[in-house]
């Protein structure tokens, strides 16, 4: 009775998950989807420009790419690469760290106050390793506060450095107050006049670029060579089995979140001290999310991060270019941007997991005896 | 008198939008579903029925009140329904991860609001020079006639447009369920632990997706009136700005419990326009616009030394439910 009763509600298929995934056909899903993303967006495009699709996405690479443009994307892929970098290491520890925005404004604040405050009273070598300092400190404070009570009482860490964006906004908002009297909503390099980043090569901006690269590196060695990279990801898997062998994960989590905010406040550095010369309470512009999902998608693997946040970028500046060329929303890439990422979210079920279909089942079994 | 009843009046107006996000969100996050989506979703709503009234109140040459207040409602409740939907389908269906998959939501619904309210006009080559809904913010503000002739009390209790009492309703609904029926509790049961609520014959996708839903529709609705009734029908681009954060803020503050979140919201609304008020040299706002943050801050903090049981966060929060891998 039971067997038939049984029989009849036999679903459609059942999900197991992939115990491992080989490279290529990852590569392959991915592929898929970012080629099915790209075309999607291309409709959404035509359906609000009336333009032809080719002639949309020859305007995006124009955009991300085209002359004297090319420095700029690198800039900003090296500025969102590295917040990437800084959140990849509290993310293998499972640590949700939502705050890296907040800690890149902490970064920025700080190097702004040294500039605004030690500014020409010092030689600009020595204050630009005070801003150095400053920053990696302020970062590394702003890391640690939620990672202290989540070591200690196991407070939810995603809704604490969520909160914390909005103190650390708050505390450039009122520095804003205090260091122009005019009331204006951003400190600029009239201000902030020295301390600025030496161009190299007579470019701007290479030196932050050359920055990043080296983090990129050394955070790769740290996470995959080190034991405290070993630690990590002992932590990420399992926080029973990190004790087990004798982890104090207590130490891990403060430490990595520590290193987490540091790697923040250097981006926060770069953005001030290293290109804008400016704060105002929107110079993260959003950058500390979009790095966890730029992170996420790279699976925290810091050298696939250079391609998941070009994506980004190159598609951000495509759109921005877009949007100013038919005389739309700058906002126009906000929605591409969610496009492809819904696909490479989505994308992912058919990488982990494995569809099986239960209707062939048994014909398939006799075949194969 | 009337200064402090002006005070009461602006805060339980600042506080709604945040009491529809915080119902919402208290919804969602007792299924399980950490949405940090709901920021997006508001503004998707918001923009929904901007888009609706719009296109009413262009086409046609009388505008009949209830229609006016039926359209954008509607149009706000199916917009923010196919967001929650995607939601729904990304992190229950497909087990995506729900930080990322939030995040991506409020990228995207963010970007959504923005771009129709900043070029919905071009967009349809529309001959009006900016997107206002005058008339229909006006059905969407009807007050009673009584509530000028009661002085103090007429302005604190009265003087609302209807969404802010389908607010409260709303909140109160939501605690009664949660707390009293049999669908709270196997909602709470799939949000603290969906193994097993699953053994116990619950059906974990579909409480999920229903509650995802719900709450996305709710916290939508705050979008809707913080354009209709609060900036009277007048889109102005992130104008909404960073309320729906503060949404998710309430939800720590006034632990998981909508019915405190009717005062919790609207403490939070009288914190944000509290300088307003108060004798403070202009330096010293952002330090008293941080408070509602800081006050967060501690209550989490507060909560999780305490550890008291009934306070804690659902345990399976943020956590998508396979059930092979049990």
């Amino acid at each position: 009775m039971a067997k038939v009763k049984q029989h009849t509600r036999e679903p459609l298929f059942h999900i197991t998950k992939r115990t491992e995934v080989p490279l290529k056909s990852s590569v392959l899903v991915r592929t898929i989807a970012i080629v099915l993303a790209l075309i999607v967006c291309g409709i959404v495009t035509k359906l609000f420009t009336g333009d032809n699709p080719i002639s949309i996405y020859k305007t995006i690479i124009h955009g991300a790419i085209g002359s004297g443009r090319f420095l700029v994307t690198i800039h900003e892929l090296a500025l969102l690469l590295c917040v990437s970098l800084a959140v990849t290491p509290a993310f293998r520890m499972k640590f949700w760290n939502i705050g890296a925005e907040g800690q890149v404004l902490i970064g920025c604040l700080s190097t702004a106050m040294c500039m605004f405050y030690l500014g020409g009273k010092v030689p600009e070598g020595l204050l630009i390793l005070i801003m150095t300092c400053m920053a990696i400190l302020a970062g590394a404070i702003w890391g640690v506060i939620p990672a202290f009570f989540k070591a200690n009482w196991g407070t939810n860490e995603t809704l604490f450095t969520l909160m914390m964006n909005y103190v650390a906004i708050q505390l450039i908002e009122y520095f804003l107050k205090i260091a122009d009297k005019s009331g204006s909503n951003v400190v600029g390099p009239n201000l902030l006049s020295h301390g600025w980043f030496p161009r190299l090569f007579g470019q701007n901006y290479i030196l932050n670029i050359l920055i990043v690269v080296v983090i990129t590196v050394l955070i790769y060695i740290y996470l995959n060579f080190t034991k405290h990279g070993y630690e990590i990801s002992v932590v990420g898997e399992s926080e029973n089995t990190a004790r087990y062998i004798g982890i104090n994960v207590k130490k891990v989590v403060i430490r990595t979140m520590a290193l987490s905010g540091a790697i923040c406040g250097i981006a926060g550095l770069l953005l001030v001290g290293g290109s804008s010369h400016s704060i105002d309470s929107n110079l993260a512009d959003g950058r500390g999310f979009t790095a966890i999902m730029v992170s996420w998608l790279a699976k925290f693997n810091p050298i696939t991060m250079v391609l998941t946040a070009l994506l980004i970028v190159f598609l951000e500046r495509g759109a921005d270019e877009v949007s100013s060329m038919f005389g739309l929303n700058a906002d126009f890439a906000e929605i591409l941007t969610g496009i492809i990422l819904f696909f490479i979210i989505g994308c992912e079920f058919f990488i982990n997991y494995k569809i099986n279909f239960t209707h062939k089942k048994t014909e398939e079994v006799k075949e194969g005896k | 008198m009337e200064m402090i009843a002006q005070f009461i009046y602006r805060s339980i107006l600042q506080g709604t939008p945040l009491l529809y996000g915080a119902t919402g969100e208290i919804l969602t996050e007792k299924s399980g579903n950490l949405n940090l989506g709901i920021p997006g979703i508001m503004y998707v709503g918001a923009i929904s029925g901007v888009i609706g009234g719009f296109f009413y109140q262009t086409n046609s040459d009388y505008i009949d009140p209830f229609l006016a207040v039926l359209i954008p409602l509607l149009c706000c409740l199916l917009g923010s329904l196919l967001v929650s939907l995607l939601y729904c389908f990304l992190t229950v269906t497909l087990r995506a991860n729900q930080n990322v998959t939030g995040l991506a939501i409020t990228t995207f619904g963010v970007g959504f609001g923005n771009f129709f309210g900043g070029s919905l006009i071009k967009i349809l080559d529309s001959d009006v020079p900016y997107l206002a809904l005058v008339k229909i913010a006006k059905a969407y503000k009807t007050t009673p006639d009584f509530a000028s002739d009661l002085g103090p009390i007429g302005t604190i209790f009265f003087s609302y447009g209807f969404m802010v009492y389908l607010a409260i309703i709303i909140a109160v609904i939501a605690s009664v369920v949660l707390k009293r029926t049999k669908v709270g509790l196997h909602l709470r049961a799939v949000g603290e632990n969906p193994a097993t609520a699953d053994a116990a014959g619950i059906n974990v996708n579909r409480y999920k997706y229903v509650a995802t839903c719900l709450g996305g529709m709710i916290a939508g609705l705050g979008g809707l009136f913080y354009v209709m009734d609060y900036s009277n029908g007048i889109w102005s681009n992130n104008g909404f700005g960073d309320r729906g954060w503060l949404a998710i803020a309430i939800v720590i503050f006034v632990i998981w419990k909508p019915s405190l979140a009717i005062p919790g919201s609207y403490f939070f609304g009288a914190l944000y326009i509290l300088f307003n008020y108060i004798n403070v040299p202009m330096t010293y706002i952002p330090i008293i616009q941080m408070l509602p943050y800081v006050v967060t801050i501690f209550v989490l903090v507060a909560t999780s030394v305490r550890k008291k049981r009934e306070n804690q966060p659902p345990q399976a929060l943020g956590l998508s439910y396979f059930r092979e891998e049990r």
